[in-house]
């Protein structure tokens, strides 16, 4: 009897475990899946003409995302402009000068700011920039996503500064360095690769957003100059192709999917490595 | 401090420009302006916080007049005779939301087990990096691969699978699309469950050597061992991980829209086409004419805010009560 | 290494910072999805004559049109539904409507194993639309399509999920023809569709009736043609199975001229004559009355005048018919009380 028992409890144990295993090798499989379709369909549509000219009218083949490209780097420079400096020197209050309730308070709201569904940031942004300026504008876009950098550009900052030891601190005062001093020029730069991480993966993230885009940044067939006009943006514009029935448009959205996916993971994956690599005093 | 408040006693305020002058250095090179520029900038994350709420309340002001407590749980969306009630978004956010944890947990969970009990460390660490880029990956190209992968093969293989096995059930039941509820869900759940991973696997990784080593003492077998100590004893920081991810799937939207049918009803059947609130504002914000249908929109919208508040606020509360108690003894 | 790399980002800065050139007039406007493709052919081809005026449109479906120029964000809208008294009020300011193009909404199908061109009575669409007919094989279709084998799967019902123009003139169609639809449903940009699903735009309409087997969607000709997807004829009101064409659209809106005269708003959905398609709309453009920046109220009275001119020619081409002379003539006089 026992022995059936323990038969049982072991074989259990042998099928458990290996199903464990085949989750995690099931999703790692997907990234690979995700990335195999990217490249696949959209190498094949990749060609000079998309990353040098406009969009064609309606029906008409071939064409490019020259504008939509150039769009998503003035919006994530709009977006880094106004969010970064945020989060870092709110980041700075947090691990340094912060008192107790008015820090919490401050951790406890960005952590509801990050939580803000994207489509929400959009409704924000659009009365509070595109009704005022009667505009569709790169501006409003550019709030919209700075606001969402701010969260995790403070966490990084926070945490790394955090993670400098107290001797550098102690060091500094005892040579006697103004506070402020001491944090601009000492732990700032110990903690530099990873807010500078924090700040990279931040800005990755949003280049990757569409839905605060939907009705701030708006779109446009051709170049925006300035800030005040409409703009296309790389997320917008894989949406809008690849909801529509045309085939060439279908390519089109393939070979932006890469271009942004390639972007947001070499994102990732270089400042991972480089965190990793880096030396510096980070506990993490 | 000490030196300042010391120089504060030596140089009192006196009339004379040169004192003047170095006082107004002093302050404008002190820590004190340090302070309130940091403190000032803290305070603007508040401010925009506030804002945000503030102008959501304020912009469905008329809406919230109009139909009261009614339109939480009203099943019209009519535009031509206003009459907007968000039952069927509500329905269809949390549908999909319970499809996607229904796949991501166990799938999750199980992965974060491989992760952190069996994977020797290095392999660990390098398949939570790359489930960690899952994470990265922008939410409009799940909705690219969910058109143009998920949809065919819900139509042509899954649908005919399920129905074929479960048919018989009123979740399994009607027409099978291609987009609808089930195909919305699986999308959700890939891209949630790099987030049940990450978590799992780290309060996984918090519990004491000693809990395995106890229970394998006394014969257990790995499995046992770890389904039956090693898991309980992390289960408020899995919870935890389970209301992060939930938080993130309620919000989402491009990838949503993209594979839900887009249609405002409540059906039993997870083939159905379904709404969700992230995606009927998308679809239809720019759009709505008159202004009850935008309050309506912008209701919606406080709504979809206060429940990823309520989840994001839980989820904060269980990881932290991991963090500092080390979980709880079985 | 780092003074090349700051040269670049100052000569990057300053490219993507640099304002419009003088005498750039940059337009800006939104609305239906139902002229989209003889619209972005125009602002093209507008561009390319006259450089120095960008006319961006962006296609979010007639009911955006409208929304965003009641909230000041475009400079001017398109609609295929005309802007009613109601309507109107709720602008600031008088708003004068453009008609640009005749186009027709079809019944596009796409139904595995049947190449064939369908029959459709304004019976049988209301009754699919209502829900009512739930199979292709259904007597009601089947009857007038007796060569056809049809199958006895679930039909799709896709429509529009944003607000749209041609939701409208489809609707308005219904309406006229089925009180059941009247009643239960009535006609606007966004109504309370009884089965469906939904798609964005007449692009995601088409583009989800191209990839759902056993799908049907209303959507502008040019995209079921430019898609090669199969689209129905429609039996009009003299009860003849009339297929969608520059012809018969026209038709629709021979005679209207007269009315228009005094009220430039029509319908001219299920409108009589042997020949004619049902369901045809004329599409406006919303230009608001006062334009205070003069550079852009000239720009804008130019394209109006190009549009009703050379711009005629270039329609047919994408199978929109052109605007009956009569009433080119209405809207030349028109652009005068754009001040």
């Amino acid at each position: 009897m026992m022995r059936i028992r323990l038969i049982w409890r072991k074989s259990l144990n042998v099928v458990m475990l290996t199903l464990t295993g085949v989750a995690a090798f099931a999703v790692v499989s997907v990234l690979f899946m995700i990335l195999g379709y990217l490249i696949y369909n959209g190498g094949k549509s990749l060609n000079w003409a998309f990353f040098t000219q406009l969009p064609k009218p309606v029906g008409e083949t071939g064409g490019g995302m020259a504008n939509a490209i150039v769009g998503s780097m003035k919006l994530l420079v709009l977006a880094a402009l106004m969010g970064l400096p945020v989060g870092l020197i709110a980041g700075v209050y947090l691990a340094e000068f912060g008192g107790r309730t008015f820090a919490f308070i401050v951790r406890y709201t960005t952590d509801l700011l990050n939580g803000v569904p994207s489509i929400v940031m959009g409704i924000f942004a659009y009365s509070l920039v595109v009704l005022p300026m009667k505009h569709f504008s790169t501006w409003a876009g550019g709030v919209a996503l700075g606001i969402m950098v701010i969260p995790i550009t403070l966490r990084a900052t926070e945490e790394f500064l955090h993670s400098v030891p107290n001797s550098l601190r102690e060091g500094a005062m005892a040579l006697g360095a103004s506070k402020w001093k001491t944090i601009a020029t000492v732990i700032l730069p110990a903690a530099k690769g990873g807010i500078i991480t924090g700040m990279l993966l931040s800005l990755a993230r949003v280049a990757g957003e569409t839905a605060p885009l939907l009705f701030t940044a708006f779109g446009n067939q051709f170049w925006s100059p300035g800030f005040n006009q409409p703009i296309a943006s790389l997320p917008v514009m894989i949406y809008t192709y690849a909801i529509a029935p045309y085939e060439d448009w279908h390519r089109q959205a393939w070979a932006a999917g890469l271009v942004l996916l390639g972007l947001v993971l070499l994102a990732n994956v270089g400042t991972r490595l480089a965190l990793s690599r880096g030396g510096g005093s980070r506990s993490v | 401090m000490s030196s300042t408040s010391a120089n504060a006693v030596e140089h009192a305020p006196s009339p004379s420009p040169g004192a003047a002058r170095a006082l107004l250095r002093r302050y404008l090179d002190g820590d004190e302006v340090a302070h309130v520029i940091t403190l000032v900038f803290a305070a603007s994350i508040i401010l925009i916080t506030s804002l945000l709420v503030y102008q959501l309340w304020l912009n469905s002001a008329a809406s919230r007049h109009a139909f009261g407590w009614h339109f939480w749980i009203s099943q019209t969306w009519d535009p031509v005779f206003e009459h907007f009630g968000a039952l069927p978004f509500i329905y269809g956010t949390m549908v999909t939301s319970a499809v996607s944890l229904v796949i991501a947990l166990p799938l999750g969970l199980a992965a974060a087990i491989f992760l952190s009990e069996l994977a020797p460390r290095n392999i660990s660490d390098t398949i939570s990096f790359l489930i960690d880029l899952l994470a990265a990956v922008p939410s409009v190209i799940y909705g690219l691969l969910g058109i143009f992968v998920v949809v065919p093969l819900m139509r042509t293989t899954i649908g005919p699978a399920l129905k074929g096995a479960f048919g018989f059930l009123h979740i399994f039941s009607g027409p099978n699309y291609g987009v609808g509820f089930l195909t919305a869900g699986i999308v959700l759940a890939i891209m949630i469950v790099p987030f049940i991973i990450s978590v799992s696997r780290e309060v996984l990784l918090t519990v004491p050597r000693e809990q395995r080593e106890a229970a394998m003492g006394l014969g257990a077998t790995r499995w046992e061992a770890t389904w039956k100590v090693v898991v309980p004893w992390a289960r408020t920081g899995i919870m935890g991980s389970v209301f992060l991810a939930l938080a993130r799937a309620v919000g989402e939207t491009m990838a949503v829209t993209m594979v839900i049918g887009n249609d405002p009803k409540i059906t039993a059947s997870l083939f159905a086409p379904g709404y969700t609130i992230a995606a009927v504002i998308a679809n239809e914000f720019t759009e709505a004419t008159g202004s009850l249908y935008l309050s309506a929109l912008i209701e919606l919208g406080l709504v979809l805010f206060l429940i990823t508040f309520i989840l994001n606020g839980l989820a904060r509360l269980l990881i932290l009560a991991t963090e500092r108690g080390g979980g709880h003894p079985v | 290494m780092r003074k090349i790399l700051l040269g670049l980002l100052a000569v990057c800065a300053l490219a993507f910072t640099a304002p419009a050139q003088s005498g750039t007039v940059l337009l800006n406007a939104a609305g239906a999805t139902f002229p989209y493709p003889i619209y972005s052919k125009w602002f093209s081809d507008y561009h390319d004559a006259h450089s120095n005026i960008q006319i961006n449109y962006q296609s979010i479906g007639s009911g955006g049109g409208i929304r965003q120029l009641q909230a000041g964000t475009v400079d001017f809208g398109a609609s295929d539904m005309p802007l009613n008294d109601q309507l109107l009020g709720q602008f600031k300011y008088k708003v004068l409507q453009f008609p640009t193009v005749l186009g027709a909404v079809v019944p596009t199908y796409n139904i595995p194993g049947v190449s064939a061109v369908l029959k459709f009575t304004p019976k049988a669409i209301a009754d699919i639309y209502l829900g009512k007919v739930t199979k292709w094989n259904d007597p009601e279709i089947a009857s007038q399509n007796p060569g056809v084998s049809l199958p006895g799967n679930d039909i799709v019902v896709i429509h529009r999920s944003d607000g749209s123009g041609t939701t409208f003139v489809w609707t308005d169609y219904l309406s006229k023809v089925s009180p059941e639809w009247k009643d239960k449903v009535g006609s606007n940009t966004s109504v309370n569709w009884p089965v469906g699903l939904g798609g964005k735009g007449n692009e995601g309409v088409a583009g989800l009736v191209e990839q759902t087997p056993n799908a049907i969607g209303y959507v502008e000709l040019i995209y079921a043609l430019q898609n090669h997807m199969n689209y129905g004829l429609v039996q009009n009101s003299s009860g003849k199975f009339v297929k969608a064409s520059l012809a018969t659209v026209s038709d629709a809106a021979a005679g209207v001229a007269a009315k228009m005269k005094n009220d430039i708003r029509i319908s001219i959905t299920d409108a009589p004559g042997a020949e004619t398609y049902p369901i045809c709309s004329f599409t406006y453009l919303l230009i608001p009355e006062t334009i205070s920046d003069a550079t852009k109220r000239d720009a804008i009275k130019a394209f109006l005048h190009w549009m009703l001119t050379a711009g005629q020619g270039e329609v047919e081409a994408l199978n929109y018919a052109q605007l009956p002379k009569a009433v080119v003539a209405i809207e030349m006089k028109q652009i005068g009380e754009i001040k």
